[in-house]
Order: C-alpha cells, then structure tokens, then sequence
C-alpha cells in the first residue's frame, strides 16, 4: 500500500505524554490491588517492547522472548536466595546480562552465520529452545522442579527494602520510560532505517553491503538483555519465578500482546499488554469459564482484520513508517 | 588491467543451461553493454556477476579478485553495485531516506546506532538527489514517485557506494522516450567515475552510451567488442540485430 504524506505525524508523542501522565498520577487515585495489577503491565510492558524490536522492526519473529524472561527470572531469584543478593543496584544489571547472553547464543544458533535463516526457522528454534528449557525446569529440583523457586526476598536499595506497592510502581515506571526512550532513540537512529530497510526488502539491502545477518541479532540480543531486566524485576515483584515463566504459553502471549496493540510503534505494545489483562480481568469476572474464548475470538478478529493492531486507527502509515533523515524542507532554512 | 574479468562462467538449471562459458571483460571507466534476444542469459549473467546467483563453474574477477564465491555484501565492499530490473526502492520510507540507506552502508553498525554521520551524510544526499532530478521530492514517500523517477532513484542509490563497477539491469524498462534520453544524459557524466555494464534491450539508448557490446544467444557469448564493430558483424546480424 502505498503511504501519503499528508497524514498527521505526531498521534504518537500525544498518546505517550497521555499514558505517561497517567501512569504517574495512578497511584493516587489507585487502591493496592490495582497498582499492583498496573506494576505487573509495566514489567509485561517491557517484555513486549522487547517483541516490538524484534518483530515490528527488525522483522525477527521470535517464539523465545520468555526463554530470556525466564532465565532471568531464575538466575536473580537464585542469586537471592543461594547468595542472599538482594540489592536493585545488581539485581537488574544481573538480569540484562543473563538475557543479553542467553539471546546471543541462540541467536548463535538461530540467526548468525553467512546464509540467511527463514522466518520459520527462527520462529520455531526459538519456540524449540523456549519449550526444551521450560521442559528441563520442571524436571530439575534444584530450581524447584514444577513448583519453581517461591518466597523470594525483597528488592533493597542499600537499606531500604523495596515493597510490592507504590515504590516498585515508580521503579517499574521509571525502567520502562528509560527503556522506551532508549528504544525510541535506536530505532529512530540510522541503525534503526537499517533495520526498516531490512523489514522492507532485506534482499535488496544485502547489495549495498549491510551484513543484515549481524544487523538482526544484535537486535535480537538487545530485545533479550531487555526481556532479561523484564524477568528480573518479574521475579521478585510476585515473590516467584516459575517454568510457566519460561515456555511457549508465555511466548505467544508476548506475541499477541503486541500484534494486538500494533507492533513497530513501541507505544501499541504497551497499549496491547494494558488492555489484553485489563479484558482478561474483567471478562473473567463476567463469565469465569468462557471468558478465554471471547478474549481469543476478539484477538483473533484484530489480528486478522487490523494487522496495525488497535493503534492503526489513530496512528497513520506515514508516521509508523517513521522518518529517519533531515528533511529538504529543514535543509533549505 | 580489466576492472571485470568473467572467465568461462556458465549457470546450470537442472537440465536448463542458462548460460554456457561465458567471458566478458569490462575495462576501467568503459560503458559496456550486454545485449541478447529473451533467455539468452544476458540477466543470469549480471546476476553471476552480482552474487544474486551463484556460478555453477567459471570465475568473476574483480580488479584482480576472485569474487566468485562472494556474498553480495562482500562484492559490494569489493566495489560493485547493482540496480535490479525491477524497481526495488523502499516504498515506505521517504526519497530521502532511501538514498541515506544507500550512502551509510559504509559506516559500522555502532556509528549508525550512534547516528554520527547523518549530519555530514546531508550534503551528499541532497546533492545525489539534485543530480538525478529528484530533490524536489525528498520528503515523499519512494512508492509515490513515477516508474521512471523511482528508476532514477534506484540507479541514485546504487552509485551512492560510489561503486567501480555499476550493474545496471534494464535501467530504462518502462520508461517513455524522453525518460529514456533523461536517463541517458544522467548515466554519461558517470564515466568519470566509474564503468558501467548494462543489460537493455533499447539498441538506440546502448549505441548512443555504450563504448562496447557484447551479444550473448543462447547462453552463448556471439560477440564482443566495439560498439560499432559488433553492430557489423554478420553473426549478431543473424542472431539478434536483423531481428530486433
């Protein structure tokens, strides 16, 4: 299809300064339940940003973003509870590292090398790899087998024990803006018009000399150190880390979390996680044994018929497009 | 020294051979023109030549280095460039976007993500877009221009490399008469600095730019040389120019 210039640019920066704006007032208005309920889709929130890189940029689609999530999750609430290590200060850099390893060596499997991978070989060594490692969690009493690791110690930061509730709130909040301001600037940087070249027409790309194969999996690795910090914070926000964290259930729901906001807006994935548990919570409440069924027939109706997800509406082409480089209009004042 | 040496090159489709040892040789600064009836296997050969196809045996050299088995990333860097038959802009990103894609293909993946050299890149992307008519239009989408300007653009972002050798396959297809003289006058400044081989199958636009003709029938190469002593030549005569 082809794009006009003519439709607005700027819907998105007016739906993040909204969001943000109420993100930042919720908790005065907001009883324990409920700022608990938004903490979880601010860290969900991280995740299927991570997604959004991978698959609405990068043109990756990856099954495996809850194997990193996962892992992370494991790894810091063992740091915790083996080495007694609670502080925010290591926690979450410990956790970005984990998933910025874990991803590099699958993406050493899945993506690097000379030849270029399909898109079904990446998805499915990613579901692969995501299913094998739930599988190998529930069996392993060490990382406590079916039951996973519970009653993880609170985050600190020096002396200062970070309890679930408005604290964590603003420390989710303010790790998600930094990621999403970060992700803004990589993805709008020339990296970034790599990237979209490479989601538009990756063959044609290869002839001016980017290695694309290197180009996605570095994408690939930030989107794991990102679902990695994601995993972390999880972990000792509900008090357990469990194999569910770390399979395909999991996986796709990051997936539709983001097809369902629009993926390659950032913002729609946060949307999508926002309004996909906000249905689930109410619909569960109106018909709490149907409920799945009328939450998948609604994605489903989205996702096939609205492939922009819920923020094509009001985002035009254009702007999803983005723009990359100095205008003429600029270049002529 | 030749700047394009194809020794003995032949592609083998199952039982279908596309192209059967073939040599050409293209020098430095020479616009040359490859010319041929359908299937004669003029595009397997530039494809042989850009690493969109891979040989079945024979080499392409290139100043002096093998590059047969190259990755087109790798002949890109070695100095060849390539514009595809069918248009292949990014129909979603802007004019100028297109053309900074092409010009920054020589910056690592850190300065990119660092975005240092799209201030500097300004200059040459607006100077690229002027030569080939098309600054007027940068801020527009590239799936919006016309089939000519978005040839144009095409030939502007394979040269932006500033490559040795510049492939051009089919460049004025679907082009009126006067976009095909435009591109013409466009392409003849060129030769300053670099060669150019160039499938087409308009014999006015390759005899008005060509320095030199090679005519391939059947995957055969039939002849070689000058223009105007290849155009003479009683067995291209037969094979292709009686019949064109």
């Amino acid at each position: 299809m082809l794009l006009t210039a003519a439709r607005s640019r700027r819907t998105i920066p007016i739906i993040e300064i909204v969001l943000l704006a109420a993100a930042v007032a919720l908790p005065l208005a907001l009883d324990d339940f409920w700022i608990l309920f938004t903490t979880r889709v601010f860290i969900l929130g991280l995740i299927a940003l991570s997604f959004d890189l991978v698959w609405g940029y990068g043109g990756i689609m990856s099954f495996g973003q809850a194997l990193f999530f996962g892992m992370a999750g494991y790894s810091t609430a063992l740091i915790a509870t083996k080495l007694g290590v609670t502080s925010v200060f290591l926690i979450v850099p410990a956790a970005a590292l984990v998933g910025l390893v874990v991803s590099f060596l699958m993406a050493l499997l899945v993506i690097f090398g000379k030849r270029q991978p399909s898109m079904v070989f990446v998805a499915l060594g990613t579901l692969t790899g995501s299913y094998v490692v739930e599988r190998l969690a529930r069996g392993w009493s060490y990382v406590g087998g079916q039951n996973g690791i519970s009653s993880l110690p609170r985050l600190t930061a020096g002396s200062y024990e970070i309890n679930e509730g408005p604290v964590y709130y603003y420390m989710a909040l303010a790790i998600l803006v930094i990621v999403y301001l970060l992700l803004r600037l990589l993805t709008r940087s020339q990296f970034g018009l790599v990237l979209a070249g490479i989601r538009q027409r990756e063959e044609r790309i290869k002839f001016f000399g980017y290695r694309t194969q290197n180009y996605k999996g570095i994408t690939f690795c930030i989107a794991g150190l990102i679902s990695g910090v994601a995993g972390g914070l999880y972990g000792f926000h509900e008090g357990y880390i469990g194999p569910g964290q770390l399979g395909p259930v999991l996986s796709t729901q990051i997936v539709l979390y983001t097809l369902f906001g629009g993926a390659g807006t950032l913002i729609g994935s946060i949307v999508g996680v926002g309004l996909i548990d906000l249905f689930s919570f109410y619909l569960s409440q109106i018909w709490n044994t149907g409920w799945p069924i009328v939450l998948g027939l609604l994605l489903l109706i989205v996702v096939m018929f609205k492939p922009t997800g819920l923020i094509g509406f009001i985002v035009g082409d254009r702007e999803r497009a983005g723009s990359f480089g100095r205008t003429s209009a600029k270049s002529k004042t | 020294m030749s700047l394009l040496e194809c020794r003995q090159v032949s592609k083998i489709y199952g039982a279908l051979t596309a192209l059967d040892h073939a040599d050409l040789t293209v020098k430095p600064r020479e616009f040359h023109g490859l010319i041929g009836p359908n299937g004669s296997g003029k595009s397997t050969l530039l494809k042989c030549i850009a690493g969109a196809e891979t040989a079945t045996s024979g080499s392409v050299l290139l100043s002096g280095t093998d590059i047969t088995r190259f990755t087109p990333a790798e002949r890109a860097e070695a100095g060849l460039s390539l514009k595809f038959q069918i248009t292949a802009v990014l129909a979603e990103l802007s004019v100028y976007d297109n053309v900074l894609l092409a010009l920054q293909s020589q910056s690592t993946w850190l300065s990119l993500l660092r975005s240092r050299s799209r201030g500097a890149l300004h200059e040459r992307v607006m100077d690229t877009l002027q030569r080939f008519k098309l600054a007027e239009r940068a801020d527009d989408i590239a799936g919006t221009l016309s089939h000519g300007q978005q040839q144009w653009l095409e030939i502007a972002m394979a040269l932006a490399r500033e490559p040795k050798l510049l492939l051009l396959d089919e460049p004025t297809a679907g082009m009126s008469p006067q976009e095909r003289r435009a591109t013409g006058e466009l392409l003849a400044p060129m030769r300053e600095r670099c060669s150019l081989l160039i499938v087409e199958h308009y014999l006015d636009f390759i005899r008005d730019i060509c320095d030199s003709l090679t005519v391939l029938d059947q995957g055969q190469i039939v002849a070689s040389g000058r223009t105007q002593d290849v155009q003479e030549d009683e067995r291209v005569k037969s094979a292709y120019l009686s019949h064109a």
